[in-house]
């Protein structure tokens, strides 16, 4: 991972974010899983995941992120994530009424417990983390400007 | 779906669609176009059931909680008679825009992208006429807006650019607005739910809180309905947009986020005093006049049909700024023939436009020879809107100018007829220049519109012609509910709240 | 009462900062401005004196917490800061591709 191309940031820039870029993620989907033990959820879990692929491209390079994630599999992730919490919030019509917590409630401050809580916070996150990238990548990975529309 | 779960589906299905659109478009062919038929169609033919079970429900109210839980501490989603007459309107143009719009973008890249953009627009002004949570209207709000801002900015020409910059931090400013207001009342009240808080101000007494607020509101929401001083970015958003989206704008969207935010804040729940509604006419004045006028000046086809709806909302809110009930019954017949006949005006210039003959009305003539279906849908739509009778813009009219001199405003029933007179001008300016004379050399070889156009410009030129048939009394209901709506004022809180505790 | 004049008087700075200045990214980041100080104002709507957090752990009691629906609301309107920035950035790219420049008094091309 450590290349030696002109792309990029030194040296020791390159080596630091190898070993941490993990941890970064790692963090992210940490807060997204226990949005609702703890402050954080979907949004900031999910701003956190993108970081850390921010991370990897400002360290790197542009080409780092084609191999990883480009912009068209950013796109339809979104997509993805956006139709799982559609998803989860039909599954309420099961008991009446739209959006309703339909799955087991389990015991206080359990990781798995509250119903449809986590599984909204894991669809929320995956759609603000990938879009938040597809966003830096629209914005700084631009086609070059051609003539007339 | 049986009885009352089809009101999620109004923000579901759009939703859904533009997901599902973003996702596949890319790969299979035609995709797009076949989704976004189906989705509006399917909502065209909710509303229609959601009409039906509203007029058999007693009380015609139909509330639905969601998740289960009970208001002040969960949403709930409230269908009344002014709900279901704008869910009605955005649905029945939206499904015309929408067949338009498939032979209509052919000429730009990414169709997918646009059905994208567009029915996210459609499940935001849904969602902001169902809801009965004032921080729901905010959000629903603002994604219609953004959708919107990105679809007037779709074409990426260089004055689709512009018009769509200076419209958006307009409309950004005004939602800061709107959420600083939402927030005083929040302070004040300590809920959110709309009938909560029209329960709580009815007896906590706030002497100077309520005008404060309501400045605030009448900034916010006017510059999305396009009030005189907040008019600016309009001319350039409506001008510079592509054809369909100038129709949905200038047809549906100023008047979903910005005349059914004003009814519902300043008639419902702050209570509508004199002073609001004597500032409300004299800004609507104001606007009827300076439309008219600027309108005349015009040499950009989209630009003079834009500026002219600038003094068509002055109107509606004429007719709302009276109070009785007269007044706001012509102001929401009226609203209901504006949308029909601005849609149509801005699809056939989208026609035109289409067909290779530009926007300017210097460079253009005689276009009546070639394409002769357009030549009638445009000359249907131009008679409506000024008020010759027998459209139905001439009978909306004539409740409003009839409501000024009833209640005594002579010198603004006068400026209302002043601006019909400019809104007629304008109008044959454009019929001369551009239908009727020699044809020019550069248009020789135009050709009609597609089939799927003149199916959308034939059923908006009928709804036109047919108007009129809802002064029958037994068509009456459409308007009338909400305009009971209006007049009940802030009683709605209370039967909400009981209907919500059964 | 000193603290919410501060968030008006910050709005106000955001305000002056969209109408008078002349670069796009300025006003840009005047609406910016405009927009996190309203979301400070709201969370501050919620404050109680001496009151805590309002998470719920095993260890601590319910009692003098802070209005947790201002956090939950104003997150949401972050969100929609967010995505109105994202897009007027992404026209600002494109209106300085086209024009040439970033001063609006000389993008000007919509008169009348």
């Amino acid at each position: 991972m450590i290349n030696n191309t002109k792309s990029g940031m030194s040296l020791i820039v390159r080596t630091v974010t190898g070993l941490v870029v993990c941890f970064i993620m790692l963090f992210g989907i940490y807060i997204i899983l226990h949005g609702h033990l703890s402050p954080g959820g979907g949004f900031a879990g999910g701003v956190m995941v993108a970081l850390s692929f921010v991370l990897l491209v400002l360290a790197f390079g542009k080409d780092a992120s084609a191999a990883r994630l480009s912009k068209n599999l950013a796109s339809n992730l979104e997509s993805v994530g956006a139709l799982m919490f559609l998803g989860i919030a039909l599954m309420g019509f099961a008991q009446g009424s739209f959006f309703r917590n339909v799955l087991g409630k389990g015991s206080h401050f359990d990781l798995f417990s509250a119903g449809t809580i986590p599984l909204s916070n894991i669809a929320i996150g995956l759609k603000v983390a990938v879009g938040l990238f597809a966003i830096f990548l629209a914005l700084v990975i631009l086609e070059k400007f051609k003539e007339g529309k | 779906m049986s009885g009352i779960n089809i009101i999620p589906l109004f923000v579901v299905i759009p939703l859904g669609a533009a997901f599902l659109i973003s996702l596949f478009g890319k790969f299979i062919r035609r995709f797009a176009d076949i989704a976004a038929f189906v989705t509006s169609l399917g909502l065209l033919a909710c509303s229609v059931r959601l009409m039906i079970l509203l007029q058999n429900t007693p009380g015609k109210l139909l509330i639905y909680k969601i998740g289960g839980w009970a208001p002040p501490f969960g949403i709930c989603l409230v269908i009344d008679g002014l709900s279901m007459f704008i869910l009605f309107i955005i649905n029945l143009i939206g499904f015309f825009v929408t067949v338009y719009s498939i032979a209509y973008m052919e000429k730009y890249t990414d169709k997918a992208k646009f059905f994208t953009l567009f029915s996210l627009m459609i499940c935001g002004m849904n969602g902001a006429v169902i809801t009965g949570d004032i921080f729901n209207l905010f959000v629903f709000l603002e994604i219609a807006s953004i959708a919107s801002y990105a679809l007037v900015a779709f074409g990426t020409g260089h004055e689709e650019l512009e018009a769509s910059f200076k419209y958006a931090i307009m409309g950004s400013v005004a939602s800061c607005f709107i959420f600083m207001a939402i927030a005083f009342l929040y302070g004040f009240t300590s809920t959110l739910n709309m009938a909560d808080m029209a329960r709580v101000l009815s007896y906590k007494q706030g002497n100077l809180f309520v005008p404060f607020v309501g400045v605030l509101f009448l900034m916010g929401f006017g510059l999305k309905s396009a009030l005189m001083p907040f008019h600016a970015w309009l001319p350039d958003a409506h001008s510079s947009a592509p054809a369909p989206i100038s129709a949905m704008l200038s047809g549906v969207l100023i008047k979903a986020l910005g005349v059914y935010s004003l009814l519902r804040i300043f008639f419902n729940i702050l209570g509508s005093t004199q002073v609001f509604l004597s500032a409300l006419m004299f800004l609507s004045v104001i606007s009827i006049i300076v439309g008219g006028v600027l309108s005349l000046s015009q040499w950009n086809l989209k630009r003079l049909m834009a500026y002219s709806s600038i003094g068509q909302i002055g109107y509606i809110l004429l007719g709302i700024g009276l109070g009785t009930p007269l007044g706001i019954f012509g102001a929401m017949f009226h609203l209901l023939n504006h949308s029909v006949m601005k849609s149509l005006l801005f699809l056939t210039a989208g026609s035109i436009d289409h067909a290779g003959g530009g926007r300017d009305l210097r460079e253009m003539s005689g276009i009546a020879k070639h394409m002769p279906f357009t030549a009638k849908a445009n000359m249907i739509a131009s008679m409506a809107v000024s008020g010759i009778p027998p459209f139905s813009g001439f009978f909306s009219k004539l409740i409003i100018i009839v409501a000024c001199i009833q209640k005594g405003h002579i010198g603004y029933g006068v400026c209302a007829v002043i601006g019909s007179i400019l809104t007629l001008s304008a109008f044959m300016k454009v019929q001369k220049f551009v239908f009727f004379g020699e044809v020019k050399d550069n248009l020789k070889n135009i050709k009609e519109a597609p089939w799927l156009m003149k199916f959308s410009m034939g059923g908006l030129a009928l709804l036109c012609i047919v108007g009129g048939l809802m002064l029958l009394p037994s068509m009456r209901f459409f308007i009338s509910d909400a305009v009971q709506v209006i007049t009940k004022g802030t009683s709605y809180s209370s039967i909400i709240l009981e209907a919500v505790s059964k | 009462m000193g603290l919410y004049f501060l968030c008006i008087i910050l709005f106000c700075v955001g305000l002056y900062g969209v109408l008078r200045k002349r670069n796009i990214v300025k006003i840009i980041i005047g609406l910016a401005i405009m927009n996190y100080s309203i979301s400070m104002f709201f969370v501050l709507l919620g404050y109680k004196f001496n009151g805590r957090a309002p998470i719920e752990s095993q260890d601590q009691t319910i009692a003098n917490m802070v209005d947790p629906l201002p956090q939950a609301l104003v997150l949401t309107s972050i969100v929609i800061a967010l995505a109105v920035m994202a897009l007027l950035i992404a026209i600002a790219i494109r209106i300085y591709d086209r024009y040439g420049t970033f001063d609006i008094t000389k993008i000007k091309r919509l008169r009348g």
